[in-house]
């Protein structure tokens, strides 16, 4: 038994067996991996409640701002914000941009989060998962699924394309994350499988070519904002998606091509602190003012 | 995330870290913990050589409390990973901060550590390769490779015929399956090197009892690190 590594065998024995595709990512991993489908789930529990404590840490206490003292604060500016207010971007999707900057402010000042799947993109899924959880009520199982199912659709974009700014840059990490929480968030709005694959595989055609491009090389500019915009990315898909909106690009031929994009971007995207963001006049500054004060 | 491909939902919703970063939070946290078993106890002194990507950004990722963290002995996912270097101040352990350079054949986020509790030290090599993963390439003298994904016994003991025998046989009587060995030495006759990677724990007796063989020098036993 090996771990999926198609989006479209995934959706066909969803179909078949008729059931939500986090049953069968959950079929699959107790076989991959020897463990009772409870143990899973309880597994699953323990990382959604961290996830949920990653979130409320940013909104509540007083993060403080990262080490590098570049970011921290924009969480509790927003969240000020949105009080009493009836935002442009809506109830939910002001929310799961709230969370997931909440999310990457808590991991750039040294935080306890769950990497989904980095550490850099760990934002988007809390932000996406529980926003929708509070606007629409849905119950804990239900969010469970989402987790799930996006975990499984990390697991087919590890397969086919990468997992890391490094390797294919950030397309691969918020992008890769986006369309986990896409597909989620389909099905946690009842919808089904082949509408969960085409959400996924409008949210990486949307953020190809996603460079990797952090100030001084640290998880912080442009990456804490670039979870909201994940977030957002993931919502606008999934909407698309369950009004029936297919991708004309089959699922697995668009990560196919993400992991193509990743593979030829100059090295100066990924990971490297040599273009991009990085490489404008105030990045390369701030590099610079940091480094002076790292070596005193 | 690693760049290895994923097996399992836990590699993609996991792990459960401290951040902000896998390979420069995570990793350096396991790097320190493995040198803290290498050593067998908690190292009174400490020098930690940066080089590459972690001489460079290790400050703003907080490579350096993440190192001193896992000498303490904590998780990838401890809170007080960022208080590490105050805490270990008040354990008693000195610790003191280099940058290096290993060459052009080193991974970028590479280090190397010197550690000393009493009469004991020993000094290790290694580097995070991503998603929290690391590799150890030196312990001592001794070039090496592990990970740290399986239980591992380090043996150092006189290079003569018989040792992988006697060992092997040793560990089979206590039903542990090696997973991998390898031997390695600095010149013939001299000392020898023995890495293996077994499925299952060593207990804390099987390890004192290949220490009692005539022709070992050392031997360290690393627990396979686990995720919070």
């Amino acid at each position: 038994m090996k771990p999926l590594t198609s989006i479209a065998e995934w959706v066909e024995q969803a179909e078949a067996q008729n059931c939500g595709l986090h049953e069968v990512a959950l079929q699959v991993e107790a076989q991959v991996s020897g463990q009772s489908r409870e143990a899973i789930v309880a597994q699953f529990q323990q990382r959604l409640a961290i996830m949920r404590d990653s979130v409320s840490r940013g909104l509540a206490t007083r993060q403080g701002r990262s080490l590098s003292g570049m970011t921290g604060g924009d969480a509790q500016r927003l969240a000020a914000w949105l009080e009493g207010r009836a935002p442009a971007s809506g109830p939910i999707l002001s929310r799961a941009m709230l969370y997931a900057i909440a999310v990457g402010e808590v991991n750039a000042a040294m935080g306890c989060i769950v990497a989904a799947p980095t550490a850099g993109s760990s934002g988007v899924l809390p932000g996406v998962l529980f926003s929708l959880q509070e606007g629409l009520g849905l119950s804990e199982m239900t969010v469970l699924q989402g987790l799930i199912t996006a975990g499984a659709v990390g697991v087919v974009i590890g397969w086919r394309a990468m997992l890391s700014g490094a390797e294919g840059g950030c397309q691969a990490e918020v992008g890769a994350a986006a369309a986990m929480a896409a597909a989620a968030a389909v099905e946690l709005q009842g919808g089904s499988p082949r509408q969960s694959a085409h959400a996924l595989a409008i949210t990486l055609k949307n953020m190809l070519g996603l460079v990797c491009d952090p100030v001084a090389g640290l998880v912080e500019v442009p990456c804490i904002l670039r979870n909201a915009s994940g977030a957002a990315q993931a919502l606008l898909a999934a909407d698309l998606a369950l009004a029936g909106v297919e991708s004309v690009i089959p699922p697995d031929e668009a990560i196919d091509a993400m992991g193509q994009v990743g593979r030829l971007l100059d090295v100066r995207f990924k990971e490297t602190a040599q273009g991009g963001i990085a490489a404008s006049p105030t990045g390369r500054r701030l590099a610079a003012q940091l480094r002076s004060e790292w070596d005193e | 995330m690693s760049d290895a491909r994923p097996a399992s939902l836990f590699d993609i919703i996991g792990p459960v870290m401290v951040g902000p970063s896998s390979s420069h939070t995570a990793g350096a946290v396991r790097l320190g913990q493995i040198a803290r078993a290498i050593l067998g106890t908690q190292p009174d002194r400490v020098l930690i050589e940066l080089h590459g990507s972690f001489a460079l950004t290790g400050k703003g990722h907080g490579t350096d409390r993440a190192v001193v963290a896992g000498l303490l002995g904590f998780s990838t996912a401890d809170d007080r990973i960022r208080d590490s270097l105050a805490l270990a101040r008040q354990a008693g352990m000195e610790v003191r901060f280099a940058t290096c350079d290993l060459g052009p054949g080193a991974h970028p986020n590479a280090l190397r550590m010197t550690l000393e509790a009493g009469a004991t030290q020993c000094s290790m090599t290694g580097a995070s390769v991503g998603g929290g993963l690391v590799l150890i390439t030196t312990v001592d003298e001794y070039e090496v490779d592990f990970s740290g994904t399986y239980h591992t016994l380090l043996i150092v003991s006189q290079d003569r015929p018989g040792t992988i025998n006697a060992v092997t046989n040793w560990l089979a009587a206590h039903q542990i399956n090696v997973a991998f060995l390898s031997v390695g030495r600095k010149e013939r006759g001299g000392d020898s090197i023995m890495l293996i990677e077994t499925d299952d724990p060593v207990p804390a007796a099987v390890t004192e009892g290949l220490a009692t063989f005539p022709w070992v020098r050392w031997v360290r036993y690393i627990p396979r690190i686990t995720d919070a």
